[in-house]
């Protein structure tokens, strides 16, 4: 690896975790503008066009706001935690290929910072890494409601996690390759080649979603911060830019959950349908239907936030272990004996 | 850039394994231990074992340290007070074999190092394919005697858990 490669990977490193901001920033625009007109309120509208700029005043409020420390906190594993949890919801994204590969002066790069043979597994690991910023800030806030909220979200994350990794099994099985830029590959052409429908990968394609929505803490499955038993849950205790830094890690944590989504299942930045262009209109073209899709995932993600209730806990780990688990078997063994008979007419 | 790597890891394993041993709180010690547990597979990508760096974050590091974390928070363990007893016979007995297999360590390193040249790795080494394939081709007897192993254990820790079923 020469300096030129590691700095085009750090210029993309800059790049991606630049736009992963300005996504979370508009993303909590959208959740609380769609919040209120799901509500019938208007959400947030004084601040700039149609409210556009109060990510802004938000980011500039929580850097001004006192930073409150508990004087009972284990205070450098309290200060640890936000951190762990930012920057492990950051390091999953390295794996999503967010288009295609494109010649610079000469030089083919590929539109993704990380491609790994095992990239799908260093998704897993990141975000399995990712459960430690929640128990951490639970057990240093020395407060019941935050190691409740702690509690809840270690054995939420890791019974969810197993059910999640078995979904992908299915895609595996079908490309034969851990590899999500190869993966995306295999799914070029019309958009019925896509895994979830040229791949029979629905169920597949459901319980990812659900345990996806599990393993990111959104509703219906926000028992670790669920308000009305638990004050805030695990972030209780945090003020100012520690609390702003666990919300932009569950923002970061739903974009890279929706952008697999995209990849594994729904073709990743390829249109679906051929169009008659080549070289940079094409990888343009690429990249924003990549965006499109991954935006879908988004509204929909604000879009149960605000119609499904809270489950119980008792639910919770009964849908994960007694349903997704059992369905995620099921669709390794169909996705099984549809590749090893061939049945899927390719 | 590989020694610089495996220094700053070397450092990360030993100081988070001594923490491991040393602190008082229970917690912390668990944090460490994940620590040192990715430090660990830190090692394994500088081998080219990748596919193993991998399963080592997410089973030890994801799930089993994670599960380990639980049970300390759910009993809420208080920090351990400092002892100025007398070491017992068993502190001592193992003080002893941790020199000795460190004297065997040693010497099994000075053996295997001396003039002998490593032939270089395959370019598949570590993927996951590599690994696939000779876990179900070579080793497949072994590997299904493991898995059959692990379903007896969790048979056993089920029928412990639950007297009544």
């Amino acid at each position: 690896m020469n300096w030129l490669e590691i700095a085009i990977t750090l210029a993309e490193i800059l790049v991606v975790a630049n736009a992963l901001m300005i996504g979370v920033s508009i993303m909590t625009w959208i959740e609380r503008r769609l919040s209120g007109m799901i509500q019938f309120r208007w959400g947030p509208n004084r601040v700039g066009p149609f409210g556009l700029f109060q990510p802004l005043a938000d980011g500039i409020k929580f850097l001004m706001k006192e930073d409150i420390i508990p004087a009972e906190a284990h205070k450098p594993i309290f200060v640890l935690a936000p951190a762990l949890s930012l920057v492990t919801a950051l390091c999953a994204f390295a794996v999503v290929p967010f288009g295609p590969t494109v010649e610079i002066a000469g030089r083919t790069i590929d539109l993704v910072i990380l491609d790994l043979d095992g990239g799908l597994l260093f998704g897993l690991a990141a975000a399995s890494l990712g459960v430690y910023g929640i128990v951490c800030a639970g057990w240093s806030s020395r407060s019941k409601y935050a190691l409740m909220g702690g509690l809840r979200a270690s054995a939420q994350m890791v019974s969810y996690e197993l059910a999640l990794a078995l979904s992908l099994i299915g895609v595996v099985l079908l490309s034969g390759t851990l590899r999500p830029v190869a993966i995306v590959e295999q799914q070029a052409g019309w958009f019925w080649n896509w895994n979830v429908f040229g791949g029979w990968q629905i169920l597949g394609f459901l319980v990812f979603l659900v345990a996806g929505f599990a393993e990111t803490n959104r509703l219906p499955f926000d028992l670790p911060e669920a308000e009305s038993e638990l004050v805030a849950g695990y972030h209780t205790e945090y003020s100012a830019m520690k609390f702003s830094m666990f919300v932009m890690a569950e923002y970061i944590a739903m974009i890279t959950v929706s952008a697999m989504a995209t990849t594994l299942f729904f073709g990743g930045y390829q249109l679906g349908f051929p169009v008659p262009l080549e070289g940079w209109p094409l990888a343009i073209l690429q990249v924003c239907a990549f965006l499109a899709k991954l935006s879908a995932f988004l509204v929909l993600f604000v879009w149960v936030r605000w119609t499904l209730p809270r489950f119980r806990y008792d639910q919770l780990m009964d849908l994960g272990w007694k349903r997704l688990l059992p369905l995620g078997l099921i669709n390794v063994i169909v996705t099984g004996a549809l590749v090893a008979f061939d049945l899927l007419g390719n | 850039m590989e020694l610089v790597a495996f220094v700053i890891l070397t450092a990360l394993a030993v100081v988070s394994a001594g923490v491991v041993l040393l602190h008082r709180s229970p917690v912390v010690a668990a944090l460490s231990l994940a620590a040192n547990l990715i430090a660990v597979a830190g090692f394994y990508l500088l081998l080219n074992a990748q596919f193993l760096a991998l399963l080592q974050v997410i089973v030890y590091a994801g799930a089993i340290m994670v599960l380990v974390l639980f049970v300390i928070m759910l009993l809420n363990l208080p920090e351990e007070a400092r002892r100025h007893d007398r070491p017992s016979a068993q502190s001592v007995l193992g003080m002893a074999l941790a020199v000795v297999f460190v004297a065997v360590l040693g010497w099994a390193l000075a053996r295997a190092s001396s003039g002998q040249e490593f032939p270089p790795s395959s370019p598949t080494f570590g993927s996951v394919g590599s690994v696939g394939t000779a876990l179900f081709t070579t080793f497949f007897y072994p590997f299904e005697a493991v898995s059959l192993l692990l379903v007896v254990a969790m048979i056993g820790a089920v029928l412990l858990a639950k007297r009544r079923i």
